[in-house]
C-alpha cells in the first residue's frame, strides 16, 4: 500500500517479499453479454506485511468479498495481479495453490453454512491436512490440540456442527483455518454473526494466535469499530475502489474522505451523551442518503451521496493520492 | 431404521434431523408403498421358483376365468394363468425401468455437478445442450429405435432414460448449485480439494435425497412407458408376458371378460402409484437448511379460553408490562419481566440472542410462535390486560393501536404484489377507506418515511427495491393503522450502518410528530443509546437491569451489563490491553437455568449468596432496577468488568446438547479459567 516496491521476481525473495501484494485488482462478475456494467472490484492495490493486520471496511456490495475471494482463488480474477510471498497466485491452479503448503486460509462469515452439517468437525479439519500427506492420525491429534488451543474441548473432533453454537463454530473455523500453519489468513466477517460477548472471545482469540504465530490477517468486516480493535491499517472501499486506507486509529478517529467520515459518524456509539454529539454532527454534514446513490461512470464514484460534490467530482475520477499518513481518493480531501 | 413411530411433539424449536429413510417411515402411504414395491421386487425376481404354472402353458378348460382355487387371479383368452403371467412379466419391466432411471441419473447428476462447479461458461454450455435434448420428441425417437433394435426393452428403456435426463439435470443443477454455494465448499476449495472431490464429497451427498426422489419418478414413468409400448405392440416378443400387452389383450375382452382387466390394471396401477408416493415422501424430507427461524417467524396464534378484555380503564396510559412469563408447555423461556414504555418514550431491550428480547416484544402484539403463550403476569396496553384477548379480540387492537416492525423488511412484504396494492390494501382495511383516498394515503405515507419519488416506488415489487427502502416500506406499512405502539424487531440489524443512521433519523422523527411510542428490540448498545430513553437489559430470559439510558449506559450495576458494555468494541475503551473484556461460556438454556442467579455460573463476582433467587431491586442511587445481590457493593466499590490479560482464557466450554444426543453431550468436559477475584 505504501510505495510500491520494485517487484520481486524470484520465489527466492520470499523473506523480502510482503505476505501479500495486490496490484490494481479488477474483478467484474459475468462474462461476455452478461457481463456486469460496473466491476465489483476496480482497481484495489495493497500490501500486506508479515505479522500485520489489514481491515477492509464498506457498505454491503463495496467487493469487500470479492477481493477476499480473489485473493483465496474462490473467484477469477479479471486484471491486476496477486502474489503471495514473492510468487504470483494471480491464475494459480488448485494445485500450485496446494503447493504453497496451505499457508493461505480462510475464516468466513456465516458460522451455520461454513461447516458441512454431514460430516464430523474432525473430518472437516483434517481434510487439509490428509491432502497435504500427514498420516491420519497425526492429523486427528494436530486437530484435538488446536481444538483446544480455540478454547474447545478436544473430543469436540467426533462431533457434528449443529452440536455448537455460533460462537463455537466460529472458534472451530479459527482451528480450521490455523490447523496447517498458514501465514495470512483471510477473515470474512468472521465475528459479524456473533454476539457481543462472543464476539469479543473471538477477537481476542484471533489477536492472540496472530501475536503467538506472527500472522498476517486480512480481516474483512462491515463494522469499523471491529476493524479497528484487530487491524494495523485498514482500506475503506466504496463501489469496488479504495477511497481511502492508512493506519486503523487515525482513518477511523479523523477520516478524511468524505465517504470514510459518513461511515465513521454512522457508526454509533455506546454512551448516549456523545453519542447525541455526533448525532449533531452528523445532522449538520447532510449526507445524501444511501438510495440515492446512482452509478457514475466518470468522476467521483462517491459523487452522488456527497455533500461536498462539485463539478469536478462529476468529471474527474480523483487519484488516491498520499496526505500525511494515508492515501485519500477525493479531490478536496487535506 | 430404528426411528420412533410417533410423530416427534411439537415444539418451539423444532428439531430437523433424523435421516431421510426415518423420516420418510413416519408416513404411513408411503410404508405401504415402498412395502408393495419390495413386494413386487421380491415375487418377481423369485418368480421361477413359485410360479403356479408355466407362463405360456395354456388352460382351454378355463378360457377367460375369473379367479378360481386353480387360477387365483383367472386366465386370459389363451387359458394362461394371470397370476404366473404378471409376476413372470415383473422381472423384465422392473428391470427395464431400473435401467432407465439409472441411465437418467446417470447422466443427469455428473452434467449437474459439472455445470455447478465449472463456471458459467461450463454451466451454459451444458444448458444449452439439455434444452436441445428436451426438445427432442422422445416417444418418436424411441419408436425410431424400435424399428432399428426390435423391442428389446433394456435397450429402449436406456434410450429413454437418455432422452429423459435433460430434465432431471434441469432439477438437479438447482439443487447442485445451492450446495456449491454453501460457505462450506469455499472452505474446501481453500483447503486444497480439487472441484471433483468437492462435488462428490460436499455436493453429491446433500443431493442424494433429490436424486432419490427423481429416481423414483422416472422409474414409475418407465413402467408407464413400457406398459404403452406393449398396449401398441412394441412390447417384448409375442408370447413372452407384459404388462402393457396383457392389458392391450385385456382390453380386447372388456365386453366378454372384463376381469380378465383387473389384476394387471391393479398390479401396475399400484406399483406405479407407489413410487410416486414414496418420491413424494422423500421430497417432503429433503433437508432445508436449518435455520433458526422458528422464534422469528411470527404466526397468528388462537388462544383458547380467551375472557373478555376487562374493563379496568383506570390503570393509565401507554404500555405497563408487570411479571410476564412466557413459555410453552414444557418451559419457559421468558420470566418476571416488567417495564413501562409512557407515550412519546422509547424503549430498548437489549440482550444478546436467545435472552428472550423477540419473545417479549411478540407477546406485546399477540404474535407469539405456534405452542408458546404467556404464562404469567399482564400485558396492560392503556389499562386493557392483552395477554387475555382473544385472536379476534387482538386483531382490533393489532395494526391500528400497536403494530409490528421486524428485522427483515422484506419478510413483511409479498413478493407477488406492488408495493402500492399492499400498502393500500393495509390502509384501506385498517383506515377503512376508498380505493382512492387509500392510493393518496399511501402515496403520503411514502412521503413521511422519506421516499422522494413515491408514485414510482408504489409501482415496484418488494425485489425491485433496496433493503433500506424496503424498511422504509415496512415502516410506512406498520403506520398505515396510526399506531400508538411501534414494535420494532431488530429493525436496522440486516441494514448498513448508514442506512441504518438514516432510518433511526426517520423513526425518530415520526416519534417527535405523532407522540407514538416504541418498543425496539436491539443487540447494539449504539443504537440504544442514539434512540432510547429507557433501556431494559436482558439475560436468560429475565430482566437484570433498567433505567434511563443515561444511567444504565453510562453506570451499569449489574456484573452482566457491564461486562456486555465492556465487550463492545464501539466502546472504544480498549485502548490500553488491546483486548476486549468477554464473558465466559455462553447464555445458558432455559432447561438449565438455575434458580439462582441466572448468571452465576459466569460472573466473577458470584458467591455462595447468589444461588439463592434473586429480585430486583432499585438501583444504588439512580432510578430503575437491577438484579443482583452485589450490585450496590459492587458499584460503591467502582468495580468494572476489565478485559482479561491474554492467556486467562479459553473460558469453560460446554457443549449444547442442542437437537443431539443429549446424554453423550452432556459429558463434555468443563475447564474453567480460575475467576478473577473482584477486587473489594
Ligand atoms: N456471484 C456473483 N455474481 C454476480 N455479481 C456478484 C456476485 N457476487 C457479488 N456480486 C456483486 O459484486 C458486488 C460486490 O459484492 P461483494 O459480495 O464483494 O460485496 P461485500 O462488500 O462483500 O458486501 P457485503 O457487506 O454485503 O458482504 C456487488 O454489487 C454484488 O452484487
Ligand atoms: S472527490 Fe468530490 S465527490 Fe468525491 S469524495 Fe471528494 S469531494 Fe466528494
Ligand atoms: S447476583 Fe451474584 S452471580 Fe448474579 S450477577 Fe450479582 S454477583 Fe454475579
Ligand atoms: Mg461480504
Amino acid at each position: 500500500m505504501t510505495i510500491q516496491k520494485a517487484p520481486a521476481a524470484a520465489p527466492a525473495a520470499t523473506e523480502t517479499a510482503p505476505a501479500l501484494r495486490v496490484r490494481d485488482l479488477v474483478v467484474r462478475y459475468g462474462r461476455g453479454r452478461r457481463a456486469a456494467a460496473e466491476p465489483a472490484v476496480n482497481g484495489v492495490t495493497f500490501d500486506i506485511a508479515s505479522g500485520e493486520t489489514v481491515g477492509l471496511v464498506g457498505e454491503s456490495g463495496s467487493g469487500k468479498t470479492t477481493i477476499g475471494k480473489a485473493i483465496l482463488g474462490l473467484q477469477r480474477v479479471t486484471e491486476g495481479s496477486v502474489q503471495y510471498r514473492g510468487r504470483d497466485i494471480t491464475h494459480a491452479s488448485l494445485g500450485e495453490r496446494r503447493d504453497l503448503g496451505g499457508e493461505l486460509r480462510a475464516v468466513f462469515q456465516d458460522p451455520y453454512s461454513s461447516f458441512n452439517p454431514r460430516r464430523t468437525i474432525g473430518a472437516s479439519l483434517i481434510e487439509p491436512l490428509r491432502l497435504r500427506g500427514v498420516s491420519r492420525a497425526d492429523a486427528v491429534g494436530r486437530a484435538r490440540s488446536m481444538l483446544e488451543r480455540v478454547g474447545l474441548p478436544a473430543d469436540a473432533v467426533d462431533r457434528y456442527p449443529r452440536q455448537f453454537s455460533g460462537g463455537q463454530r466460529q472458534r472451530i473455523a479459527v482451528a480450521r483455518a490455523l490447523i496447517c500453519d498458514p501465514s495470512l489468513v483471510v477473515c470474512d466477517e468472521a465475528v459479524s454473526a456473533l454476539d457481543l460477548s462472543t464476539q469479543a472471545q473471538v477477537l481476542n482469540l484471533l489477536a492472540d494466535l496472530r501475536d503467538e504465530r506472527g500472522l498476517s490477517y486480512l480481516f474483512i468486516a462491515h463494522d469499523i469499530a471491529v476493524v479497528r480493535f484487530l487491524a494495523q491499517r485498514v482500506l475503506v472501499l466504496y463501489r469496488g475502489q479504495v477511497m481511502e486506507s492508512g493506519p486503523a486509529a487515525g482513518v477511523t478517529d479523523a477520516p478524511k474522505h468524505p465517504y470514510t467520515q459518513a461511515l465513521t459518524a454512522a457508526s454509533p456509539v455506546p454512551r448516549p451523551t456523545e453519542q447525541a454529539e455526533r448525532r449533531a454532527r452528523r445532522e449538520v454534514l447532510v449526507v445524501g442518503g444511501a438510495s440515492a446513490a446512482a452509478p457514475t461512470s466518470v468522476g467521483c464514484p462517491y459523487a452522488a451521496r456527497c455533500p461536498l460534490a462539485t463539478e469536478l467530482c462529476r468529471t474527474e475520477r480523483p487519484a488516491l493520492r498520499p496526505i500525511d499518513d494515508r492515501l485519500v481518493a477525493c479531490h478536496y480531501a487535506s | 431404521m430404528t426411528a420412533p413411530l410417533t410423530p416427534t411433539a411439537p415444539s418451539a424449536v423444532r428439531p430437523q434431523g433424523g435421516r431421510p429413510l426415518a423420516r420418510l417411515v413416519r408416513r404411513p402411504p408411503a410404508v405401504a408403498g415402498a412395502l408393495w414395491l419390495a413386494f413386487i421386487v421380491i415375487a418377481s425376481l423369485t418368480a421361477p421358483l413359485w410360479l403356479p404354472y408355466p407362463t405360456e402353458q395354456q388352460d382351454f378348460s378355463a378360457v377367460l376365468a375369473g379367479p378360481s382355487p386353480a387360477h387365483w387371479l383367472g386366465t386370459d383368452e389363451l387359458g394362461r394363468d394371470l397370476l404366473s403371467r404378471i409376476f413372470a412379466a415383473g422381472g423384465g419391466t422392473l428391470a427395464a425401468s431400473t435401467i432407465g432411471a439409472v441411465v437418467a441419473m446417470l447422466v443427469a447428476v455428473p452434467l449437474a455437478l459439472i455445470a455447478a462447479s465449472g463456471g458459467e461458461r461450463v454451466e451454459g454450455v451444458i444448458n444449452r445442450v439439455t434444452e436441445v435434448m428436451l426438445a427432442i420428441p422422445a416417444f418418436i425417437i424411441m419408436l425410431a429405435v424400435i424399428g432399428v433394435v426390435g423391442t428389446n426393452m433394456p435397450i429402449i428403456m436406456a434410450i429413454f432414460g437418455f432422452l429423459i435426463s435433460s430434465g432431471m439435470y434441469r432439477v438437479f443443477v438447482g439443487a447442485a448449485k445451492s450446495l456449491q454455494a454453501q460457505l462450506y465448499v469455499d472452505a474446501a476449495s481453500v483447503d486444497g480439494i480439487r472441484p471433483v472431490g468437492i462435488s462428490l464429497k460436499h455436493v453429491l451427498p446433500g443431493m442424494l435425497n433429490t436424486v432419490m426422489v427423481q429416481f423414483a419418478l422416472v422409474f414409475a414413468v418407465a413402467i408407464m412407458l413400457q406398459a404403452g409400448l406393449a398396449f401398441i405392440g412394441f412390447g417384448p416378443p409375442i408370447p413372452q408376458p407384459s404388462w402393457g400387452g396383457m392389458i392391450q389383450a385385456a382390453s380386447q375382452h372388456v365386453y366378454d371378460a372384463p376381469w380378465m382387466m383387473v389384476p394387471t390394471g391393479i398390479v401396475l396401477a399400484l406399483t406405479v402409484l407407489s413410487a410416486n408416493v414414496v418420491a413424494d415422501a422423500l421430497a417432503a424430507t429433503t433437508d432445508v437448511p436449518q435455520l433458526q427461524i422458528a422464534l422469528r417467524e411470527p404466526k397468528r396464534r388462537m388462544r383458547a379460553g380467551a375472557s373478555t378484555a376487562d374493563t379496568q380503564a383506570a390503570a393509565g396510559e401507554g404500555l405497563r408490562v408487570r411479571a410476564l412469563a412466557v413459555g410453552s408447555e414444557a418451559v419457559t423461556l421468558v420470566s418476571d419481566v416488567s417495564l413501562d414504555v409512557r407515550p412519546g418514550r422509547v424503549l430498548g431491550l437489549v440482550g444478546e440472542s436467545g435472552c428472550g428480547k423477540t419473545l417479549t416484544a411478540l407477546s406485546l402484539i399477540g404474535l407469539l410462535p405456534p405452542g408458546i403463550r404467556p404464562q404469567a403476569g399482564e400485558v396492560l396496553w392503556n389499562g386493557h390486560d392483552l395477554t387475555r384477548l382473544s385472536e379476534r379480540e387482538f386483531m382490533r387492537i393489532r395494526g391500528r393501536e400497536i403494530a409490528l416492525i421486524s428485522q427483515e423488511p422484506m419478510r413483511a412484504l409479498d413478493p407477488m404484489f406492488t408495493v402500492g396494492y399492499q400498502l393500500g390494501g393495509a390502509i384501506r382495511r385498517l383506515q377503512k377507506v376508498g380505493r382512492a383516498a387509500a392510493r393518496a394515503e399511501a402515496a403520503a405515507l411514502l412521503g413521511k418515511v422519506g421516499i422522494v419519488d413515491a408514485p414510482t416506488v408504489l409501482r415496484l415489487y418488494p425485489h425491485e427495491i433496496s433493503g433500506g427502502m424496503a424498511q422504509r416500506v415496512a415502516i410506512a406499512l406498520a403506520l398505515a393503522g396510526r399506531p400508538r405502539l411501534l414494535v420494532a424487531d431488530e429493525p436496522t440489524t440486516a441494514l448498513d450502518v448508514t442506512v441504518q443512521a438514516e432510518i433511526l433519523d426517520l423513526l425518530r422523527s415520526i416519534i417527535a410528530d405523532t407522540g407514538m411510542s416504541m418498543v425496539l428490540v436491539t443487540h447494539d448498545f449504539g443504537v440504544v443509546a442514539d434512540i432510547c430513553d429507557d433501556v431494559v437489559v436482558m439475560y436468560a430470559g429475565e430482566v437484570v437491569e433498567s433505567g434511563s439510558v443515561h444511567s444504565v449506559l453510562e453506570g451499569p450495576q449489574h456484573p452482566y451489563a457491564m461486562a456486555l458494555l465492556a465487550a463492545d468494541p464501539h466502546a472504544g475503551v480498549e485502548a490500553e490491553s488491546q483486548r476486549l473484556a468477554s464473558i465466559p461460556g455462553q447464555v445458558p438454556q432455559p432447561k438449565d437455568w438455575p434458580d439462582g442467579c441466572r448468571f452465576a455460573d459466569r460472573c466473577r463476582f458470584s458467591t455462595e449468596a447468589c444461588r439463592r433467587p434473586i429480585a430486583l431491586t432499585p438501583r444504588r442511587s439512580a432510578e430503575g432496577e437491577v438484579r443482583c445481590i452485589r450490585s450496590a457493593e459492587l458499584t460503591a466499590a467502582g468495580v468494572t468488568w476489565a478485559a482479561a490479560p491474554a492467556g486467562v482464557e479459553p473460558e469453560r466450554v460446554r457443549i449444547e446438547p442442542e437437537r443431539v444426543g443429549a446424554a453423550e453431550a452432556a459429558q463434555a468436559p468443563t475447564r474453567r479459567a480460575e475467576p478473577e477475584e473482584a477486587r473489594l
